[in-house]
């Protein structure tokens, strides 16, 4: 579309009277006359919450996916973790099924579990499960289990444990956690799933009992969900 | 560099005179809540420096428009949508320095600090002035969360800086070092009541500092003074 020099000309001198009117209404003077009044006060409030919300939305809107982004290649990650590489071939996040899990009590009512696979068998599956009963809150933690239930390996994603006691069950502070891999329901018996201390397997730590106890007991009752669902989760 | 009297008086007011934790004793609870380690206490005193230098600028520029009876509402409001803004934005396009410091970002709408100063300060002073204000704030607060970082740090695990090469790249590995090797460890001190017990030490500390110079010379007092009837 082209635009004759008058239609312009007429453009400018209108833009030119608005901006006129907007600088004089934004002087000083005139907005302190104005401020006393409940509507502009009303109109103000308005204004800013529309900005505000406005802003939001868009902001929202233009980052969702790239956020979306940024946590399926962390959760990917920490699958990696848990499913030695060789195992698998296929993408995690894709190969997934959502099991009911609220008797279980692991945090959720369901459960994602995600499925790798080689060359199309299903050698292992792995999930994201809570122990909701630490010492100061929920334990969040995954595990990834091979196709006959022995445990390939447990890391904890986040917990408010105590730091410098209880906080021994991340990897990056003790080994403690690597103490489960080749476990499973059938090589250790349901009595021997406790810290030593009750008569179990596990090591507790010095000034530090109920976390590695719940962390325990949570990973007893994940191969015990995965036991109730053994026959559909590898022979779908 | 020339700096007039009045930067130099906003300056040595958000730093030392004024300081947020210091002088008006906001900002309690992130101050508390993340300085369990230097490198935590730098992420949420970078984060918050931002986010105050914004909205003083922000809240400065509208200040003709906002009517005293409603400033409260509006002040909150901007501050929520500034938070709220950089979390989404620092999630989306810093995500690995969001997971270090995601917990703090949020934190920020519960400094009370921000608010303080919006309604102190930048609701009644011109933009530049409001943008230094903020500047010199935000840095007055990111160095009284180094230092009781550091403090709780050192005597809680004897290290310092631990983790900082996570916040800040590898290149500033060199930060982390082990101040007293072979500590056992004191638990409190990583513990909250750790953090008001080295806070007390902290601001003992700065009382006699300023004591020692009342006596030295009397303008500073008198400067202070000035400064506390100007804010109230």
């Amino acid at each position: 579309m082209k635009l004759d020099p008058a239609t312009i000309e007429r453009l400018k001198e209108k833009i030119a009277v608005y901006r006129e009117f907007l600088k004089n209404w934004l002087e000083p003077s005139n907005l302190a006359r104005l401020r006393p009044k409940l509507e502009f006060q009303a109109g103000v409030l308005a204004g800013s919450a529309l900005i505000a919300s406005v802003l939001l939305g868009v902001t929202n809107c233009s980052t969702e996916g790239t956020i979306q982004r940024r946590l399926d290649e962390d959760l990917k990650k920490s699958l990696e973790e848990v499913v030695p590489a060789a195992l698998y071939d296929n993408d995690m996040l894709l190969d997934t099924m959502n099991i009911p899990s609220t008797e279980f009590n692991i945090g959720a009512n369901e459960t994602t579990v995600y499925i790798a696979k080689k060359s199309g068998n299903i050698s292992a599956v792995c999930f994201k499960f809570t122990a909701p009963d630490g010492y100061s809150g929920a334990i969040n933690m995954i595990i990834g289990i091979d196709r006959d239930g022995n445990i390939l390996g447990v890391r904890v994603l986040s917990h408010k444990e105590t730091p410098g006691l209880g906080d021994k069950i991340e990897v990056a502070k003790s080994d403690w956690i690597l103490s489960f891999v080749g476990r499973s329901l059938d090589n250790l018996a349901p009595a021997k799933w406790a810290v030593k201390k009750d008569g179990g397997e596990f090591d507790q730590f010095a000034g530090a009992t109920i976390t590695p106890r719940k962390s325990v007991q949570a990973i007893y009752r994940g191969l015990q969900l995965f036991k109730a669902h053994q026959e559909q989760l590898i022979n779908p | 560099m020339f700096i007039s009297e009045t930067y130099r008086k906003i300056a040595a007011d958000g730093i030392w005179n004024n300081n947020i934790v210091f002088g008006q004793n906001l900002a309690l609870c992130p101050l508390l809540a993340v300085t369990g380690t230097a490198t935590n206490g730098l992420g949420m005193g970078l984060a918050t420096l931002v986010v105050i230098i914004a909205s003083n600028g922000l809240i400065s520029v509208a200040r003709h428009l906002i009517p005293g009876e409603i400033r409260i509402p509006i002040f909150v409001l901007l501050i929520a949508a500034l938070v709220t803004l950089v979390d989404i934005l620092m999630n989306a396009w810093a995500h690995e320095l969001y997971k270090v410091l995601g917990l703090f970002i949020a934190l920020i709408v519960t400094n009370c600090a921000l608010l303080g100063r919006a309604e102190a300060f930048a609701s009644k002073q011109p933009v530049k002035h409001a943008l230094w204000d903020g500047l010199m704030m935000g840095l007055g607060f990111t160095l009284v969360l180094v230092a009781l970082g550091a403090a709780r740090e050192i005597s809680a695990s004897g290290m310092l800086f631990a983790n900082a090469s996570l916040l800040l790249g590898e290149s500033f590995r060199f930060l982390e070092v082990t101040v007293i090797p072979d500590y056992k460890g004191f638990l409190l001190m990583a513990l909250p009541p750790g953090g008001f017990i080295m806070l007390a030490f902290l601001i003992v500390g700065k009382r006699l500092i300023d004591q020692k110079f009342a006596q030295k010379k009397v303008p500073v007092t008198v400067l202070t003074t000035a400064i506390a009837g100007e804010e109230s």
